[in-house]
Parts: C-alpha cells; structure tokens; sequence
C-alpha cells in the first residue's frame, strides 16, 4: 500500500513541479566575477591600517597606568 | 592539464579561462536546484569565489567540473537553507510550464508547499532525481555521498511528502 503510494506521490511531484526548460545561461558573467573581487579588495582592511590600530593597543596592555591618560585625551 | 596547475597556484588568468569554460555548466546546475535564474546567477558567482579562494586545495589531476559541480551544489544547498520556504521554488521558472490540466490546481499548490517545506537536503536530492531526473550517480559525486545515500535522501523526500498531504487531507 505504502509503496503504491510513493509511487502516485512521485508522479504527482512531477506533474506539480516541472523541471526547468531554460537552464542555459543568458550572458556572461564574468563582469559580476570581478565585481566580487573589487569588492572583497575594498572590504580588506589595509595591513598598515591595522598596525597603526594594533600600536595604541599593545602599548595599553603592557602599560595599563596610560589608560586614563589615554581616555584623557581622547 | 597546465591549466589546471596554473589554477591551483592562484593564476588569475588560468581562473578566468575555467570561469569562462565552466560558468555556463555551473549556472545549468544551480538553476535545477534552485529554479530561479537571476538567484542561480548570484550564486554561479558565489560558487567560483569559492572556487578561487580554495583554489590550493585543488587537485590537477582530478575533474575540475565534478569538483565545481559540488562546490556549487554547497552553494546552493547554503542557499535554500537560508531563505524562506514561502518565497522560493515553483513560483518562478515552473511557471513558464502551463500546469496539466488533469492535475487539480489545489493537490498541485498542496503538493508545491509540501515539497518546499523537505530538508533542504531532502529537497535537492528528489528535485534533482524526480524532477530533474539526473542520474543517481551524478547527483551523488554533487552531493559527496553514495548513491545508496541519495537514493535513501529521495526514500525519505517522498515519505515525508506522502505524510505531509495526508496531514493536509490529501491523498495521492
């Protein structure tokens, strides 16, 4: 019975959903490549950006005394 | 072959020429599965930034189209993993296909939502092997399984949908 069932819900699935007739590609899109890697090279942040960030921190941990001289200044 | 090496040192250029080889055997992959061509197209593009990024994991001596066929279905399997099950499916690429007419248009909607509401890992494998009707072996080396896993994933996909009409009161 159940195996009888699975088979009328196959073909049922196949009536409802149809498989797609296009599935050729319409253009290129090796634009949109590239603009994925432009994007990615601006969301990385520059390594001197970072030790510049990295810098101020380094002296705060190993001088934690300059920390409300540090928020003094800000 | 020289290629695919270049690939896998990270030549751009040699990444370029397999994009433009493959792009359209990826795009045809993805749009079976997620049947909507402007989202197939997003995620062609997200399957082969993947593909750069992991391009020193790549084996020159291996398929290079098996190898993008499964990071795009990845992709694709992320994909329906993360959208609603109300939005995707059916509504759109299905369409184009006039309904048959001895399908009762209400069993056709119930069977519809029912197959969107699958495991998105049940759901690739029976569209791809019931709709799509790709080999189970094809359909296996996509998804890294065997094809006793696939065929047990389509097993599942259509109980599942058998329990879900009949909770909705319809039977097959």
């Amino acid at each position: 019975m159940n195996q009888d069932d699975d088979k009328k819900i196959r073909e049922l699935l196949r009536r409802a959903i149809p498989p797609v007739r296009d599935t050729g590609l319409q253009r290129d899109l090796w634009p949109q490549m590239l603009k994925k890697f432009d994007e990615s090279a601006g969301a990385r942040v520059p390594w001197f950006d970072l030790a510049l960030a990295a810098a101020p921190a380094m002296g705060l941990v190993f001088f934690p005394e300059m920390i409300p001289v540090f928020l003094y200044l800000l | 072959m020289q290629l695919l090496e270049q690939f896998a040192r990270g030549d751009l250029e040699a990444f370029e020429a397999l994009f433009r080889q493959f792009q359209s055997e990826v795009y045809s992959w993805i749009v079976r599965i997620v049947r909507d061509s402007g989202v197939a197209e997003d995620l062609t593009v997200e399957t082969f930034w993947r593909i750069y990024r992991a391009h020193a994991h790549f084996d020159p001596t291996r398929s290079f189209g098996a190898w993008a066929r499964r990071i795009a279905t990845n992709v694709a399997l992320d994909y329906l993993k993360r959208v609603r099950p109300e939005v995707e499916l059916v509504e759109s690429m299905a369409r184009e296909e006039p309904p048959n007419p001895a399908l009762r248009r209400d069993v056709q909607e119930r069977i519809a939502r029912g197959f969107k509401r699958l495991p998105a890992k049940l759901r690739v494998a029976a569209t791809l092997a019931l709709v799509e009707e790709r080999p189970y072996a094809e359909i296996a080396e996509a998804l890294g399984i065997s094809v006793g896993g696939v065929k047990s994933r389509v097993f599942r996909a259509v109980r599942r949908l058998r329990e879900e009409l009949k909770a909705q009161g319809v039977e097959p």
